[in-house]
């Protein structure tokens, strides 16, 4: 059986840069830490924050669950060594605790696209090509190659994902992984928060009874919806689909696709109802 | 190379048959998929099939492309008609040609069955009484079907 998914936030950074600590920075009235957590909650049993042994009272983050860390000045990898000593057994969705712009559907797609066979599964940034080692799932087989990097002078996550056996995903939702180090950075993601998301464009194609209670075999819409799963809802409220989403499968760009997967601008997605060839 | 296809006109069996030939092979097996004259207690005057041909003929090619892998067969193909189709008529053709039978017959039954289950193609049948439902898909709607004069009430 594959190892359950914990929640790991790693809230024991120092923010020099930005001169105030990101877990306490608010967005929308909640502040960094409040909403990453708040993210993780259905969407893993058990999910804690990473501290440093002096940050473990400060109030913000005693809210929470906590691991405190058990080295320090190794940055991150810190956090997650500690996790894995307390919860051995678990494999672990670890989160920066500054990445305001990340969204339910991103980590949803991370989560249903794992693969628990690899050390671990990990978002391909679109900036630079390399992988995202702070929103990323780490299996419990990688406590070992873990320790060895650190014991071998690394201690920068994204080369030890670098030179790992590890699944890579393409970059879901644009900017949901854009982390944020200095007060205009700040005040860029408030920003973009603050701005309803822009509508995407798509074309749609009805099959069979899809066809015929849509009354159209195809259409460009825009949608808010972000997966192919809202899309469908969506419609179902503009035309009088009887077949529950459950009965349909979904292709995007051709091939099939997961429903909780990330859509994009220009997509085109067809919704297949149940198949009868033959 | 395993070849899917989709045709509106009849099925050219011996053309199909003889593109399986090979002198490496001592065993050919094919199904045939033929319309019915009933389906669960209603008649049935006539089939329409529909499909989303880009994706069912490639997810039509892993089939076949399976089955070569799997049973080592040397040949692999199948057509199924779309559009509308009387009783009798060929619906699918499913052949394999390999060094011995029972390959050829395992690759058959494996094809026909994941054919039917993964390609996203569409059955309507057309009752005698003049109603019409699509094959799978009525009696999973969980709620009535409005604004469709097409849709068949009495399966089943």
């Amino acid at each position: 059986m594959d190892a359950p998914v914990y929640g790991l936030v790693l809230a024991g950074g120092r923010s020099t840069r930005m001169r105030a600590d990101k877990a306490a920075l608010t967005y929308q009235g909640q502040t960094q830490l409040e909403r990453a957590m708040a993210l993780l909650k259905d969407l893993v049993p058990r999910a804690f924050v990473s501290v440093r042994a002096d940050q473990a009272a400060d109030p913000l983050r005693a809210r929470f669950a906590r691991i405190v860390d058990r080295r320090e000045n190794i940055g991150p990898i810190a956090g997650l060594l500690a996790a894995q000593s307390e919860h051995p057994q678990a494999a672990w969705l670890v989160l920066a605790c500054d990445l305001p712009l990340l969204d339910r559907a991103s980590l949803q797609h991370l989560l249903h696209a794992r693969d628990p066979g690899r050390l671990a599964t990990a978002y391909r940034s679109s900036h630079d090509g390399l992988p995202e080692p702070l929103c990323a799932i780490y299996e419990p087989a990688s406590g070992g190659p873990l320790v060895a990097h650190l014991a071998a002078g690394g201690n920068c996550p994204r080369k030890f994902l670098l030179s790992a056996d590890v699944k890579m995903l393409d970059e879901p939702t644009p900017r949901a992984l854009d982390n944020i180090n200095t007060p205009a950075e700040y005040g860029a993601a408030m920003a973009a928060l603050d701005q309803p998301a822009a509508p995407l464009h798509v074309n749609v194609q009805y099959y069979a009874l899809l066809r015929e209670q849509a009354g159209r075999r195809e259409e460009a819409l825009t949608t808010n919806a972000r997966t192919a799963h809202g899309l469908y809802q969506e419609l179902c409220a503009r035309y009088p689909f009887s077949l529950p989403v459950e009965t349909l499968r979904v292709a995007v760009n051709g091939d099939f696709c997961d429903w909780p997967a990330p859509i994009k601008d220009g997509d085109a997605v067809v919704f297949i109802p149940p198949v009868a060839g033959g | 190379m395993p070849q899917f296809r989709f045709t509106t006109a009849a099925i050219d069996i011996p053309a199909l048959r003889e593109a399986l030939s090979d002198p490496a092979c001592g065993g050919f097996a094919c199904f045939e998929g033929w319309v019915r004259d009933h389906n669960e207690g209603a008649r049935v005057q006539r089939l329409e099939y529909e499909a989303y041909e880009d994706l069912a003929v490639r997810e039509g090619e892993r089939i076949l492309a399976e089955a070569v892998q799997r049973f080592g067969v040397a040949r692999a193909a199948c057509v199924h008609r779309l559009g509308t189709l009387a009783i009798g008529e060929v619906a699918v053709w499913v052949g394999a040609s390999s060094p011995h039978r029972n390959e050829a017959f395992l690759a058959c039954r494996f094809i026909i069955d994941e054919v039917k289950h993964r390609l996203p193609i569409w059955k309507k049948e057309h009752y005698v009484s003049g109603d019409s439902g699509w094959v799978n898909c009525e009696r999973c709607a969980s709620a009535p079907v409005h604004g469709s004069a097409h849709v068949h009430e009495g399966a089943g």
